[in-house]
């Protein structure tokens, strides 16, 4: 069975995110001062072959801790569905 | 104050020995709370106090003819290089970080030094680095140099100061543990230096830059005995470099200075607040008031432990000028960098940090610092059994082998002598126009002192080869091979910077080989007349092999700075052209391969004494190759080193794709004289037109001088032998590294 | 003629276009602040390179709206000539003055070394004193520097002679291996159909200075010196 797998990668909380910061410090140059904590990540999809949603679970997830993310500085989440 | 009060266990678990423990006890009079044991912590550290190593250090040559800052003195070391221009330098240790997260871990690194340049008021104007890493074809030694390489390249190009030079070398001993030294050169006028000072009371302090994070703290909390697994979620394993702010700091910081509002500056590097607030109040003998709770943070409810000890990167600690507070607010505002008073200088010497109206810790700055109430140990050494046994190498033994191309061709491929395009091509070496070697490379790095005649030469060497096979011997040739290589290049040397990489310390043959490796600088930077300005010591670098815990190779990387009083003396590397004709300058004939790539990789032999070195000879060629080159009457000048001569041929040709044609007319084993890594010689290649002036001024000194043979179009000759075409090794020489990266 | 060049946060090559202009081409030329609302009557306008905001989120991206480039844009739509250089092309590209975009390289890596261009026109005043086919060794420093553009885009440009360089090796061969980023076409630089605003990833301004033994670079500030003279 084919899963579709919506995964989000974002820095770690504890940690500075230097392109978030930049980036909220522009939002007043849009006119938009009110945008604060902007903190950015990654979005990747991808499919997978498996018997089951858990199987399918288990094999996104090992993909997101061993390369997908890296646990040192970033944490991550998914959704999977039927593809 | 209300404070949690301390024992010796806690000061166990914040790394401060017992005997430590009571010193503190008896500096304050009383027992210190938490706060200002883990104060003592990070000032008392290896890392801050150079316990372990100070009393060496003292012995090394601090100073010379154009020393203008000692070293100790300021963040880095001051050289006056004329015309009213100084030049401030020094290179730092990343290493431990780079082994846990190498991006981020070798990014902050080059953060770090950038910062003690320009905190003195100078410009980078160019950096360098030296990387040693584990064996290239495993995947963690791969991910380490992907990781460092991009670290250094994304910090350093963004930051936009060029990166003019470095080293790679690679060894089993580093696969855990990689060494990532980077080192920083600036320029400043003379006069406009800011020192990193506090004085005049009611002066305001300020911390500017980032934001203060849990970052590097981690030891300091898992003592606090409160940490729970929410809180445990809040302590950043790394920190974040941001070169964006970083250049901006540099701007700012800069103009600052150039406001005259500023009585003194100090970036934070290890432990932070505590760490400046001590060492500027220390060094202008005055005290502080601190209000923790007015420095600017990036996450909610920090402890002031966590304040003072926070090693967040891109902050900076200034004393302005009562009065002037507006000037520096303004600059600041300019380049959109958080800037808050948090305290002000007070009398005595005494640091009070305050958090919410509370004195949380009161300490005598002097009691906290290097050179004031740290701690300075002597440890005991002992050498080690493989030096004895390293002698008893009877080369004689060892059989030529069956083809002299093959042994060139394997060297030229191996990952110590190929190539390291792959690396430096990702790092800006062009940014700032000053990088005189991109179209004339050169054995040091030339660096153009826009609107004056002079340029400098920049240099980092340490062969961890020869340090490991003889700590004195082997950084006496560190030394002298930087030298060698300022002088080949057109310049003087004129002073040293050092990053001495050892194992633990506490480990007699470790220590043996720090000591060994201090004897061998001081002789040999007092014989160049090449003071050491400053730098830093690296201990406990070791790799867990097997069940084994070893030292890595002992790695004290040397950082050149040389002058060149005309540009136009600046001498590549490469031959010209076909008819020149190429000589070997030095001591010839010594049969010797020891320590050599060659015996070490391809024979296989991994114990063997230090390279042939006299540092007399060395000298007198130095003097040789001035003269030579003042005189034009050479086109090139390469040193052997790594590799032996047929390297540095090979590296000559590959410049304007020329070749040579050499035969050996000395009598030695043919292995020594193509492959063998004897110090002090240089390769020279000299026009047909230039031979009598050249022979004129060899006559003139007593340097020997072998004639070698002539460059060629591209033809590889050794001995009667066709080796085939230049364009042959250089397919091996560039490709060798990219291809195992790839 | 007055150039201005214009400092962004995190610009990095401002001042070495602003030596190069002014100790190398004699020029006069002033530093602009991208805070600031005027170009204090510039006739040349250089955006140079570097990581403005840290090239945080895409290269260009937020310097685009900094107070400036407001100014800039108006300057360029009437005529004004603006030229940018590496990160002052990806501006030029993100405030859509220059057709296309500039994409991460190929490879992935960032990439600092010499290149050698191919002139592809003389109808712009930077190539203007050059003749075509010439090639000029200058060195790139970039991570996202693949020029792109969709087919219609790229059909009109070449059509309408807007490509100024294109990579190619030594001898002027325009080759796969020759072109360091993967940029389509193998486009170095290009400029609008209005023929005012130019953009080139490789910098000209670092073999412009004798004392770096290579000066084909001032060989395009040359020739809008001249051109402007005629």
């Amino acid at each position: 069975m084919i899963f579709k797998a919506s995964i989000v990668v974002m820095p770690l909380e504890a940690l500075l995110d230097p392109q978030g910061k930049a980036v909220t410090g522009s939002m007043k140059n849009i006119g938009l001062p009110e945008i604060q904590n902007v903190r950015i990540g990654r979005h990747i999809t991808l499919t997978v072959d498996a018997e089951n949603a858990e199987q399918a679970d288990a094999k996104v997830n090992e993909a997101c801790s061993k390369l997908l993310a890296n646990p040192i500085m970033e944490y991550y989440r998914f959704t999977i569905e039927k593809a | 104050m209300t404070q949690t009060s301390t024992t010796v266990e806690t000061a166990q678990k914040l790394g401060i020995l017992p005997q430590e423990y009571e010193a503190i006890t008896h500096i304050l009079g009383r027992t210190p709370n938490f706060t200002e044991l883990c104060a003592y912590s990070g000032m008392w550290s290896e890392h801050c106090s150079y316990k372990n190593s100070i009393k060496w250090l003292k012995t090394l040559p601090k100073d010379g003819p154009h020393m203008l800052a000692k070293a100790g003195e300021e963040n880095a070391g001051l050289v006056d290089i004329g015309d009213g221009l100084a030049c401030c330098f020094k290179i730092e240790s990343h290493n431990h970080p780079s082994a846990i997260e190498p991006y981020q871990g070798a990014a902050t690194g080059v953060g770090g030094i950038n910062r003690d340049i320009f905190t003195m008021g100078a410009r980078p104007i160019a950096q360098l680095n030296s990387l040693r890493f584990g064996n290239i074809e495993t995947d963690r030694t791969q991910w380490i140099i992907r990781g460092v390489v991009k670290g250094i390249g994304n910090y350093g190009n963004s930051f936009g100061i060029p990166t003019v030079g470095g080293e790679v070398f690679f060894d089993d001993s580093f696969e855990q543990n990689p060494l990532v030294n980077a080192m920083s050169v600036g320029i400043v006028k003379i006069g406009k230096t800011i020192s990193a000072t506090s004085h005049g009371v009611g002066n305001p302090v300020y911390i500017v830059g980032s934001a203060t994070g849990k970052d590097g703290i981690g030891g300091a909390a898992f003592a606090s005995g409160d940490l729970t697994e929410d809180s445990k979620k809040d302590l950043p394993a790394v920190q974040v470099g941001d070169p964006f702010q970083e250049k901006l700091l540099l701007e700012a910081t800069l103009e600052v200075i150039e406001s005259n509002a500023v009585v003194g500056m100090q970036d934070m590097g290890a432990a932070g607040i505590i760490c400046s607030t001590a060492e500027m109040s220390a060094k202008g003998m005055h005290g502080m008031k601190i209000d923790l709770d007015k420095v600017p943070t990036r996450q909610a409810d920090m402890q002031p432990y966590e304040l003072l000890l926070s090693e967040s990167q891109e902050r900076m600690l200034v004393v302005v000028k009562k009065g002037e507070e507006k000037i520096i607010e303004n600059i600041f505002e300019k380049w959109d960098l958080p800037c808050a008073q948090i305290g002000e200088v007070t009398e005595g010497g005494q640091l009070k940090f305050y958090y919410l109206g509370e004195l949380v810790a009161d300490l005598p700055a002097e009691s906290l610092v290097l050179g004031g109430g740290a701690p300075q140990y002597e440890r005991e050494y002992t050498e080690p059994a493989y030096f004895a046994e390293s002698k008893k190498l009877n080369s004689q033994s060892i059989s030529q082998p069956k083809s002299y191309k093959d042994v060139a061709q394997y060297l030229i491929s191996h990952p110590n002598i190929a190539s390291k395009q792959w690396v430096y091509n990702q790092y800006d070496s062009m940014v700032g126009t000053v990088n005189m070697n991109t179209n004339r490379p050169c054995d040091a790095s030339i660096v153009n002192i826009k609107e004056s005649n002079k340029a400098i030469a920049l240099t980092v060497d340490c062969n961890s080869r020869y340090v490991q096979a003889d700590p004195e011997t082997g950084t006496a040739i560190a030394v002298a091979e930087a030298a060698r290589n300022i002088v080949c290049s057109g310049g003087e040397p004129s002073a040293i910077t050092n990053c001495l990489n050892f194992g633990n310390p506490y480990n007699p043959e470790a220590y043996w080989q720090f000591v060994g490796a201090i004897k061998g600088m001081t002789k040999a930077c007092k014989h160049f007349q090449t003071p050491v300005t400053g730098g830093n010591v690296s201990f406990y670098n070791q790799s867990k092999i097997g069940d084994k815990t070893i030292p890595v190779f002992p790695t004290p990387t040397i950082g050149m700075l040389g002058i060149l009083d005309q540009k136009t003396w600046q001498t590549g590397i490469g031959f010209n052209q076909a008819g020149d004709y190429i000589f070997l300058l030095g001591k010839n004939g010594t049969g010797d391969i020891h320590s050599s790539e060659y015996l070490y990789s391809f024979v296989g032999i991994k114990n063997s004494p230090a390279p042939y070195f006299n540092i007399d000879e060395e000298t007198s060629l130095h003097e040789l190759l001035k003269s030579l080159i003042r005189n034009s009457a050479i086109e090139s000048a390469h040193d052997i080193s790594d590799g032996g001569l047929i390297t540095t041929l090979l590296e000559s040709s590959f410049v304007k794709r020329t070749g040579f044609d050499i035969t050996q007319t000395i009598q030695e084993r043919k292995d020594a004289f193509l492959f063998g890594e004897a110090q002090g010689r240089v390769v020279v290649s000299v026009q047909k037109s230039h031979l009598d002036l050249f022979n004129s001024i060899i006559a003139q000194h007593t340097v020997g001088v072998l004639e070698l043979g002539k460059v060629t179009n591209g033809e590889i000759n050794v001995d009667g032998e066709k080796w085939g075409q230049v364009d042959d090794f250089i397919n091996l020489y560039e490709n060798s590294i990219a291809s195992r990266l790839r | 003629m007055k150039f201005g060049v214009i400092t962004f946060p995190g610009s990095n090559c401002d001042q070495d276009m602003i030596y190069v202009l002014k100790h190398i081409m004699q020029s006069d030329v002033v530093n602009l602040w991208h805070k600031d609302h005027d170009l204090q009557g510039c006739e040349f306008i250089i955006l140079p390179g570097g990581f403005s905001y840290g090239d945080y989120l895409r290269s260009g991206a937020i310097a685009r709206f900094s107070p400036i480039m407001q100014e800039v844009i108006r300057f360029a739509e009437k005529g004004g000539y603006v030229l940018g250089i590496c990160n002052g092309f990806q501006i030029l590209t993100e405030s859509q003055l220059l057709p296309g975009s500039l994409l991460h390289n190929h490879h992935q890596q960032f990439l600092c070394k010499n290149v050698y261009l191919r002139v592809e026109t003389t109808q712009s005043l930077i190539t203007a004193g050059l003749t075509k086919g010439d090639v000029l060794k200058i060195p790139i420093a970039h991570g996202e520097g693949r020029y792109y553009a969709d087919e219609i885009t790229l059909k009109m440009i070449e059509e309408n002679d807007q490509v100024l360089f294109r990579y190619c090796d030594g001898s002027g061969q325009v080759t796969n291996e020759a072109n360091p980023n993967g940029a389509i076409n193998h486009i170095a630089g290009v400029c609008n159909a209005q023929r005012n605003v130019f953009g080139m990833m490789p910098h000209p301004e670092r073999c412009a200075d004798t004392n770096l033994h290579n000066s084909d670079g001032r060989k395009l500030f040359e020739s809008i010196l001249k051109t402007v003279l005629v």
